[in-house]
């Protein structure tokens, strides 16, 4: 299990960056085919909003999986003393 | 210390931490509720489809912040206490709910009403934020070890019971008033109201002690001087905060959001039913399935947290998309026989003058009555020019309301629905606090908390309506955000979660 985990760490490390890249392409395409100065205003809002609150989460994917990989969740502490 | 607590006194503490829980979900909720009425208000006329996603997207501001709003309180919860801290949560809740209550229309002063709301839905936000951490904190600190899971179960059902409240208090002034007043101005009375749910709940939490946990730390001196730091800064507990936000919260958060939120908003928006029948499902759902926070949270008791909340994540998972196509394949009024109806009844025609135009919108409407029981609304809005002639609009079936038999089929799938967040959410609130040590639980656990249910979850109604509305989706695309968040929170709960119960928290 503990190969397992470490190597899912590398899969997790690797996803943060490929969501916010899938995120990017996204907002780029759907901003590009807004027809009127207001649905773009809006597209560009609303991509915005994603882009602000996903980055930083793909961030602590990355962090999660470098943790794994490390080996850090191969024994979880069973009581909040060994935090 | 918490062992030794009389049985009626930690229903006392139960009782007093739950209400002001509750009436900060039915502050919080409302907006949601009532997203069609207010992109009305807040938003031009002409807006339509954008109005909805941009009220969506306020709706959702208030989410984004929550993790902000545990971070600041969360600080304050570990430094001064548990009690005053989710006082003054309390307050700028209801007083920021109040206020939404007295916003001008955009006809009166333009795009400062959406500017107006988005500020006061984002101190909703933060003190939201801060409420949950504390009052889960502060009834687990009271609990004895081999019943946290039942007592912090009380606080997780208040969640789903500010929703029914809203819901409740929607649909009675909208029946009292009429449909019409009630979209006018009758929306603001719920908002208008909490201001007395408030002070009755202030009331009581001023008459609560402090939590035996936290004043044993604070008499000995030993309470956080940092608590941000101690928990950010400390890896061994940041790496559990990020293991309890992928491997939990963030899964727990879409399925709660999907069961309560997305399901209205797709019933009502997607598959056109009737404004009161949507809600007396949900409301349906919710009485029943509510009782079952209560049974999961005490069998996590037994049987170990992680497993109970990844079966819900499972669940939802694997029959999310059977569900929502049967929602969508019932309420497919389009084909129906001329034999199945009963009755025709044409509305009187109205004309409206466009803003900014010559021309003029004519809606033509229609009910039709069913004899199964069901009924709908044919109506179609012709643009009338002075230059062009009548252009045609597309006729669109709306405010279906559900023959008897398929009313409760709906309530049952929407009772399983809420039956997978019982699941999910029910054992929650004590896995967060045994994860953490007392004098940074309030910071620690409410961070990765409001990141998965305010972010991950709260975005399910935006981003699922979003997904839904690009150019060759259809109307079940929207599940999969859901269902992939949950997807990715079960495998990592699955490999890298303990079943384990940490049965000492007092450290």
């Amino acid at each position: 299990m503990n190969t397992l985990k470490k190597f899912l760490g590398l899969v997790w490390m690797v996803l943060g960056p490929l969501m916010m890249t899938f995120l990017f392409i996204q907002a780029i395409d759907k901003i590009g085919l807004t027809h009127s100065d207001i649905e773009r205003t809006n597209a560009i809002l609303q991509w915005a909003i994603i882009l602000f609150i996903f980055l930083p989460i793909s961030l602590g994917l990355m962090i999660f999986g470098f943790y794994a990989w490390k080996g850090e969740y191969d024994r979880l502490p069973e009581s909040s003393e060994e935090l | 210390m918490s062992d030794n607590l009389p049985q009626n006194n930690i229903f006392k503490v139960i009782g007093a931490s739950s209400l002001g829980t509750l009436i900060e979900w039915y502050d919080f909720y409302i907006f949601g509720s009532l997203a069609v009425i207010i992109g009305h208000q807040l938003f031009p006329e002409d807006a339509g489809a954008s109005a909805l996603i941009n009220t969506l997207a306020i709706f959702a501001a208030g989410f984004i912040v929550r993790p902000f709003g545990a971070l600041v309180f969360g600080r304050l919860g570990d430094l001064i206490g548990r009690k005053y801290t989710f006082l003054l949560t309390l307050v700028l809740m209801g007083g920021s709910t109040f206020f939404i209550g007295l916003i001008p229309s955009y006809k009166s002063v333009g795009y400062a009403a959406p500017i107006l709301v988005l500020i006061l839905r984002l101190i909703q936000g933060l003190a939201l934020g801060g409420e949950y951490g504390g009052a889960a904190t502060y009834v687990a600190e009271h609990a004895p070890k081999n019943k946290r899971g039942f007592f912090t179960s009380w606080i997780q059902t208040t969640a789903t019971l500010g929703l029914f409240l809203s819901l409740g208090i929607i649909v009675i002034t909208k029946n009292i008033l009429g449909a019409e007043t009630f979209g006018n101005w009758g929306w603001r009375i719920p908002f208008l109201l909490s201001i007395v749910l408030v002070v009755v709940s202030i009331y009581i939490r001023m008459k609560m002690h402090e939590s035996p946990l936290f004043s044993k730390l604070k008499a000995e001196g030993n309470i956080s001087k940092n608590p941000l730091k101690e928990s950010f800064n400390n890896k061994a507990n940041f790496k559990m905060v990020l293991l309890a936000l992928f491997g939990a919260t963030m899964g727990q958060g879409v399925i709660w959001y999907t069961g309560q939120f997305y399901a209205q908003s797709f019933l009502e928006n997607t598959c056109k039913l009737d404004f009161n029948d949507s809600r007396y499902i949900l409301l349906w759902g919710i009485a029943f399935a509510t009782p079952f926070f209560v049974v999961f949270g005490a069998w996590s008791d037994k049987v170990g947290r992680k497993w109970i909340m990844l079966s819900g994540m499972l669940l939802g998972i694997l029959f999310y998309r059977p569900i929502y196509q049967i929602f969508l394949d019932d309420t497919d009024y389009s084909k129906i026989e001329q034999a199945d109806i009963l009755s025709v009844t044409p509305a009187p025609v109205t004309t409206v003058l466009m803003e900014s135009s010559t021309d003029s919108l004519r809606t033509v409407s229609t009910k039709v009555s069913l004899k199964n029981g069901g009924a709908f609304n044919r109506v179609q809005t012709d643009t009338v020019s002075a230059t062009k002639g009548i252009l045609l609009g597309k006729e669109i079936i709306k405010d279906k309301v559900l023959p008897t038999p398929m009313f409760w089929k709906f309530v049952g799938l929407i009772f399983f629905q809420i039956l997978l967040v019982t699941m999910v959410y029910g054992p929650i609130a004590a896995f967060l606090v045994e994860l953490f040590p007392t004098k940074i639980r309030y910071t620690s656990m409410s961070l990765p908390y409001h990141i998965g249910n305010g972010v991950f979850g709260g975005l399910v109604p935006f981003i699922a309506t979003l997904i839904a509305s690009f150019s060759g989706s259809t109307p079940l695309s929207g599940l999969w955000y859901p269902i992939g968040v949950a997807t990715l929170s079960l495998v990592i709960g699955a490999i890298y979660l303990s079943n384990k119960r940490d049965e000492k928290i007092n450290d």
